[in-house]
């Protein structure tokens, strides 16, 4: 079957004529032969675009822009990382040497005045804790005395 | 044991002769699905991913092939539904993304095979071609399917039929209004 028998074979122009469309039926009759170009002509459009587009090499630019993205990105990332634990890392390192150098000096700086003061400290000391001895301490009684006391009051009834 | 073993081997030599068949299928259709798709979305990197996926589902399915149709017929179904698919899914996107992507219809004429021509005849040729594709363009979802069915691969109306799921008498209204649409456009251009 010829091309344009398929075209007449649905548009009624020979074998259908009861498929004849309103529109079909206006058109003019020269029309048909540039409708059967037109298509044609469209066809093969189609054909050459779609091969062309088909057995074009496959060049993964998109694909390879898109991984190249996305390597950067991650490199992008790593690098954070690495900056940021790196950092942390540095700072802790940095931190002890400090704290260890500034421990001596401190201790330098309060060892004196502990002995400075421990001398006159102590007889202060000694006698706030005898002035508080005496001021709390008072006389007890013996464990036995108030009995005996009873006992002795019954003796003299 | 022996049975088993029998059989294991059968299924690997099925799978195998299946696997070797889907090839040979898909090798000798590939184009032509791409070029349906190519014609009725207009975007070659649409058209490239719905080959794809029409051709996975193929393999997926390619079992349940009883070859009550071509293979051809059978895969043109697959590609059609899951164009339709695709239009029902993401019909806001899609179209943006077929405008952005799409070929313009000026373009898609550059395709015409130079052949014999002086320069007048391929301008006017060029010019033709432009005013069909607009003409399609501007078809309903079926309408386009049938006409590019029919006009650009070429296939019968029964073939067509069965690719569409339609029945051939509701195969001929569409083409024939398509015809239509086409004539109007040709025509309206003298």
């Amino acid at each position: 079957m010829s091309f344009k028998d398929k075209i007449s074979g649905v548009s009624g122009l020979g074998e259908e004529p009861e498929s004849k469309t309103e529109l079909e039926a206006k058109l003019e009759p020269e029309l048909e032969s540039e409708m059967v170009q037109a298509l044609t002509e469209f066809r093969s459009s189609v054909h050459a675009w779609s091969e062309s587009v088909y057995s074009r090499p496959r060049v993964a630019v998109a694909a390879t822009g898109r991984r190249l993205w996305l390597l950067a990105a991650e490199c992008a990332l790593c690098c954070l990382l690495v900056a940021g634990v790196s950092g942390g890392v540095y700072q802790r390192h940095h931190r002890q040497p400090v704290a260890q150098s500034a421990q001596p000096s401190l201790a330098k700086a309060a060892q004196p005045e502990a002995v400075v003061r421990s001398p006159q400290a102590r007889p202060e000391d000694e006698d706030l804790l005898a002035k508080v001895d005496s001021d709390v301490s008072q006389q007890v009684p013996s464990a036995m005395q108030p009995l005996a006391q009873l006992m002795a009051d019954d003796d003299s009834r | 044991m022996a049975a088993g073993i029998l059989e294991a081997m059968t299924m690997a030599t099925a799978d195998q002769i299946a696997a070797e068949e889907f090839s040979a299928v898909v090798t000798r259709h590939r184009p032509q699905i791409f070029r349906y798709l190519l014609a009725s979305t207009r975007d070659v990197d649409l058209a490239e991913t719905l080959t794809q996926e029409c051709l996975l589902k193929a393999h997926r399915n390619w079992k349940s092939f009883r070859g009550d149709s071509s293979a051809m017929t059978w895969l043109l179904r697959i590609a059609i539904n899951l164009q339709k698919d695709h239009w029902r899914n993401r019909r806001l996107q899609f179209w943006r993304k077929t405008q952005a992507n799409a070929v313009e219809l000026d373009d898609a004429s550059d395709w015409l095979p130079s052949g014999e021509r002086s320069a007048e005849q391929q301008m006017m040729a060029r010019e033709r071609v432009a005013q069909v594709a607009k003409a399609v363009e501007g078809l309903s979802e079926r309408q386009r399917t049938v006409f590019l069915l029919r006009y650009v691969e070429e296939m019968e109306l029964r073939e067509i039929a069965r690719s569409t799921g339609l029945n051939e008498g509701t195969v001929k209204a569409h083409l024939s209004r398509a015809l239509g649409r086409v004539r109007a456009e040709l025509g309206g251009r003298r």
